[in-house]
């Protein structure tokens, strides 16, 4: 594991985008039945998800989280030294939806401005890069801006039932500074692409471009689930068998090299994947369950941005301690991460839904 | 092991407890079967035995009794 350990960096805003337009699963049947409806929902947990409209991108998701965070605690733009945007469902190509989003938020040209493209690993990654380039900065009062946003609901096929009930849409914004206050904070993160074929996108970029095919052709499994090779795909036993064998294990090694004892960490919050691989990890690591937080019922699974989600639903007036919260991203790559870091200092704004 | 509780755990985790089965069931063919009952049980297996059962070598399995011996034998 790549090991990292920083001091006096934190999250000091955190700020979530959920589109408004709501989709209840249970009623989700132009493609499947009510009755299929309930046994999906019932085994996953997921009862609703958010779908961005139509000309909604993640960029906005995350451009409106970040503008609420800026305006309601008037932070100095002048001071944002770095930022990042963590997606897989950004506007373009190229240019880097980055940079285009430190155009819309007016931050300054001195501003280093660059995408990063991981899934359900993203925010522990994308938090780290921004831990070091915090803690690098020659200013005391830089600050970064991570912008972790997905639109799945678009990725993948609303007939393959292996998919279509579990993605959702949103953005979080967090703020990132120096802060004595902020105290430790360690991360581990860890790399397999020998799995690159367990949840992946085949065409659409230079190794299979897109074709007239690869956009038409309908592609039917076993089990009369349909999708084109531009859809997302995941083989659900495969990517199950990866997090069963490998999270517990990894999580407990980090808490081992950090000298953290489980009953020491204040909250878990893991990627909401779907209730039943959440439930087999929380049992597996003797999670309690009021250490145990989630969303997934209510937003599914949003990728990059579930982890933060989780932390801006669940943990806004929660006053208990949350000094050692954990997270732990796993999913696309395969690609997983943990992190612990003291929450306590985090302001968390009101959830916005535009 | 004990084979009346692997039945009855397996029974109960892909909710069919009112039904009787026996060792020798291909459970393959069974109506409750499908890609959630397959994680079900492989997560079962790895709560109560402690051995995680592979996707590739479950495809290998038929019967409960097919199941009970790859348990035993790695265990």
């Amino acid at each position: 594991m790549a090991d990292l350990t920083f001091d006096n960096i934190g999250i000091s805003h955190l700020q979530a985008c959920v589109p408004e337009n709501t989709i209840i699963n249970r009623r989700y049947t132009d493609y499947f039945s009510e009755e299929e409806a309930d046994a999906i929902v019932d085994k996953t947990g997921i009862e609703e998800r958010r779908f961005a409209k139509e000309g909604v991108c993640s960029s906005d998701l995350v451009y409106h989280a970040a503008k609420k965070l800026i305006d309601e605690n008037s932070i100095d733009l002048s001071q944002v030294k770095f930022l990042i945007f963590v997606s897989q469902t950004a506007d373009y190509k190229m240019p880097a939806s980055s940079v285009i989003l430190q155009h819309r938020l007016g931050l300054g040209q001195d501003c280093m401005a660059f995408d990063m493209n991981l899934g359900c690993s993203g925010f522990v990654y994308g938090l780290s890069t921004m831990y070091s380039l915090v803690q690098s900065a020659f200013s005391d009062k830089a600050k970064g801006l991570l912008l972790v946003g997905e639109t799945r609901s678009r990725v993948y096929s609303a007939r393959d039932r292996k998919t279509a009930y579990l993605f959702g849409d949103a953005g979080v914004a967090c703020l990132i500074s120096k802060g004595l206050k902020f105290g430790e904070s360690h991360f581990d993160l860890n790399s397999n692409g020998e799995l690159e074929n367990l949840i992946k996108i085949n065409t659409g970029g230079s190794r299979n471009p897109s074709t007239v095919d690869s956009l038409t052709m309908e592609i039917t499994d076993s089990h009369g689930n349909v999708r084109t090779e531009e859809h997302g795909y995941m083989d659900g036993t495969e990517v199950f068998n990866f997090v069963i064998s490998n999270i517990p294990n990894s999580v407990k090694s980090f808490l081992n090299r950090i000298e953290l004892a489980a009953q020491d960490v204040s909250f878990f919050v893991f990627h909401q994947a779907n209730k039943f691989m959440n439930n087999h990890l929380k049992k597996k690591l003797r999670i309690p369950n009021e250490k145990y937080i989630s969303n997934l019922d209510r937003f599914g699974n949003t990728s990059s941005v579930s982890i933060p989600l989780v932390i801006s639903t669940e943990m806004l007036n929660n006053t208990l301690d949350k000094s050692n919260t954990l997270l732990c991203g796993f999913g696309v790559g395969m690609s997983w991460a943990n992190a612990l870091l003291d929450l306590n200092q985090t302001q968390i704004g009101d959830l916005l839904e535009c | 092991m004990d084979k009346q509780k692997f039945i009855e755990l397996f029974k109960e985790t892909i909710d069919m407890e009112d039904k009787e089965i026996k060792g020798d069931v291909v459970f393959r063919e069974l109506e409750e079967w499908d890609s959630l009952a397959l994680l079900s049980v492989i997560a079962m297996i790895d709560d109560e035995y402690d051995i995680i059962i592979q996707g590739n070598d479950f495809k290998s399995l038929n019967t409960l009794n097919d199941i009970m011996t790859y348990i035993n034998d790695n265990k």
